[in-house]
């Protein structure tokens, strides 16, 4: 099977992330993979496993996103990508989708390609299903579970509701979300082997296609507005504290 | 103004921010037609006319009867020859892939997960919390129909007037589907997380319980867990008392007290409720993330140091073993349940 995976590099989640003059900042927290891609890479690496093949991880960054590549590698993935282009300082979802249909596309006969679930950073979850649409590959996304029998991917897509099962046909992108199973940690042959890695880097040019034009664009970036929150800290004996808590938040009106 | 509004629905019964999102294109002064697809969902089309729709398109077909992406969004691609100047979709798993789908079809754009949409001259400015809410970004799009994904209980829910109608259109379904449905597996029960007004929710505390004693034969991890249970017990009872969902950090998660489903925070759930009460919950930037926009947050924890407290509108320093279930009483009196 040929397999893809896409990760994509943003600040740590524990960043203090904030707004500074007009852009956005996040102190001397670490740049990772987006956490939601491990899963991504897990199931991209169990399904190689357990069918054979091969997953190349492929990131749309800067050259410094290539250390999101080197964790995807030394997690076990066979090759990275990096696409990489001036022409891609500012980039929608949109964009990002057609970008890599199509590196997928020039990959060629990609069986699978799996994504994360959303970036950490611009909370979007729209890329997968917009490169299914323009791949016209079948889009399985939210899978928990995934499985491959008889030629048929059968999944279990979280929803609101509950688990949908739904099965089809490769090609197919995937989205993997947290419950599908832990990510691996990459192994110290596996970081050895990273590390000493060659990443190829893909144009727009070498890909074929002009920079695409950002249809969705950001005005402005704001900090939120500070919460005014004073904490009542509300003290006595349990029934004494349960009685006060209860009457103050009956007074809130929240119920 | 024309606004199509995607009245979203798990078989047949509408998400609750499909009304508000039509409440939301009303207050735009727009026009607004409802987006009814599905099989058997006569009633859902005469209530979106009664949550305020001028119009509704319906696709009523047995093709429609389990929600498949390809096949909703090539129906709704479909369903006219002229686009509005936006469509708006609840921010569920079907909403915002529906979304990215159109996106694709119409050669538009996607405003994700809006908090506040605005008007300005001939064309939306939304704010969408980023970074799990650290930042507010206001964005627009260049292109039409602006694409727009709202955020469940952000926008107020219209008041429902009986009996109103309005014009019905059927449209006809584009069945072709590259996935097939088998089927559910029972979903969880319960009031949704995403839906809920309130929300009780459990971290690693819930366990910490010396006292208890488990019953013999159990390992140390089976222990914790069954020790867990009784603290989500608890926390279960007060959630019933107060017809609120029940929620968890990520520790509780991981540690196996309760399933992934229940996860409030940055790799779960964010939720939005107007009453949150942690229990045993540190308050970890990363749960913050979930649920700090919450209307009134209240903190149970026997550490007087624990973060929850700098979000918190009301606080107990104390052990959950003991306020809980004076809490969940204080309730019962009070609400004479
Ligand atoms: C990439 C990433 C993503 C993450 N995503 C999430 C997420 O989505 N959601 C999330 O919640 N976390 C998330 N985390 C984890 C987060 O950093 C914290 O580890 C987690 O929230 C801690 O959970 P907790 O508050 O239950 O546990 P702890 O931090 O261990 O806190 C337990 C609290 O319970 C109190 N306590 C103990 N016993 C009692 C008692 N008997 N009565 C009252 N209080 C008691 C203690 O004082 C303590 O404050 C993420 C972390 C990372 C790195
Ligand atoms: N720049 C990128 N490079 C590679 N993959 C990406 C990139 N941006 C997003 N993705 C993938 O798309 C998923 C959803 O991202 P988003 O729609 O931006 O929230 C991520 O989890 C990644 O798998």
């Amino acid at each position: 099977m040929k397999i893809v995976a896409c990760v994509k590099q943003v600040p740590d989640t524990a960043a203090k992330v904030a707004v500074e003059n007009g852009k956005v900042t996040w102190g001397d927290a670490p740049l990772v993979i987006n956490p939601w891609d491990e899963y991504a890479v897990e199931a991209a690496l169990r399904m190689k496993e357990a069918q054979g093949g091969t997953v190349t991880a492929i990131t749309i960054g800067s050259e410094t996103a290539a250390d999101a590549l080197k964790h995807a590698l030394a997690m076990g993935c066979d090759d990275a990508i990096l696409i990489n282009d001036p022409a891609l300082s500012n980039v929608d979802t949109q964009a990002v989708a057609r970008i890599l249909a199509a590196a997928v596309k020039k990959i060629d006969a990609v069986d699978l390609v799996f994504f994360g679930r959303e970036g950490v950073d611009g909370n979007s979850g729209l890329v997968a299903s917009q490169a299914a649409r323009l791949l016209g590959f079948a889009s399985l996304t939210f899978a928990s579970v995934v499985k491959f029998e008889g030629g048929t991917l059968r999944v279990e897509r979280a929803t609101e509701e509950g688990r949908q099962i739904v099965t089809s046909k490769p090609p197919a992108v995937l989205s993997i979300v947290k419950d599908y199973g832990d990510p691996r940690y990459p192994s110290f042959m596996g970081i050895r082997k990273a590390s000493k890695a060659t990443i190829p880097t893909w144009t727009l040019a070498e890909l074929g296609i002009a920079a695409p034009v950002p249809i969705v664009s950001t005005v402005e970036i704001l900090n939120p507005p500070a919460r005014e929150v004073n904490c009542d800290i509300i003290s006595g004996t349990p029934a004494e504290i349960a009685d006060k808590l209860a009457e103050k938040i009956l007074a809130e009106k929240v119920l | 103004m024309n606004i199509w509004v995607y009245i979203d629905h798990f078989k047949g019964v509408a998400l609750p921010t499909s009304w508000e999102a039509i409440g939301a294109a009303k207050s735009l002064g727009a026009t607004v037609t409802g987006l009814v697809l599905g099989s058997g969902v006569e009633a859902l089309a005469q209530q979106a006319f009664e949550h305020g729709a001028d119009v509704v398109f319906m696709s009523d077909d047995p093709a429609l009867a389990d929600f498949r992406p390809e096949v909703f969004s090539s129906t709704i691609a479909a369903a006219d020859s002229s686009y509005p100047e936006a469509i708006f979709l609840p921010t569920s798993t079907r909403g915002r892939e529906i979304a990215a789908m159109l996106a694709i079809d119409l050669n538009s754009g996607v405003l994700v997960d809006v908090t506040s949409v605005e008007l300005a001259g001939d064309h939306l400015v939304v704010t969408r919390p980023i970074y799990s809410g650290k930042i507010f970004s206001k964005e627009v799009c260049s292109s039409r129909p602006q694409i727009v994904t709202l955020r469940g209980r952000a926008f107020p829910k219209p008041a429902p007037t009986t009996g109103k109608t309005g014009e019905l259109k059927k449209i006809s379904a584009k069945a072709e589907a590259l996935t097939t449905v088998e089927g559910y597996t029972a979903s969880e029960g319960g009031v949704s997380l995403t839906d809920a007004g309130v929300i009780v929710s459990g971290g690693r505390g819930v366990s910490n319980n010396p006292s208890l004693q488990p019953p013999a034969g159990l390992d140390e991890k089976a222990a914790e867990i069954w020790r867990a249970q009784q603290g989500f017990k608890l926390v279960g009872d007060l959630a019933s008392v107060l017809g609120a969902a029940m929620g968890a950090s990520r520790a509780a998660v991981d540690a196996g007290y309760i399933p992934y489903s229940h996860q409030v925070g940055q790799t779960g759930k964010v939720v939005s409720p107007d009453l949150y009460i942690a229990c045993g919950i540190s308050g970890a930037i990363q749960h913050l993330a979930g649920m700090r926009t919450s209307k009134v947050i209240v903190g149970i924890n026997k550490d007087a140091e624990a973060p929850i407290f700098k979000v918190a509108r009301y606080g107990v320093v104390g052990d959950l073993y003991a306020i809980l279930p004076a809490l969940t009483e204080a309730f019962k009196k009070k609400l004479g349940k």
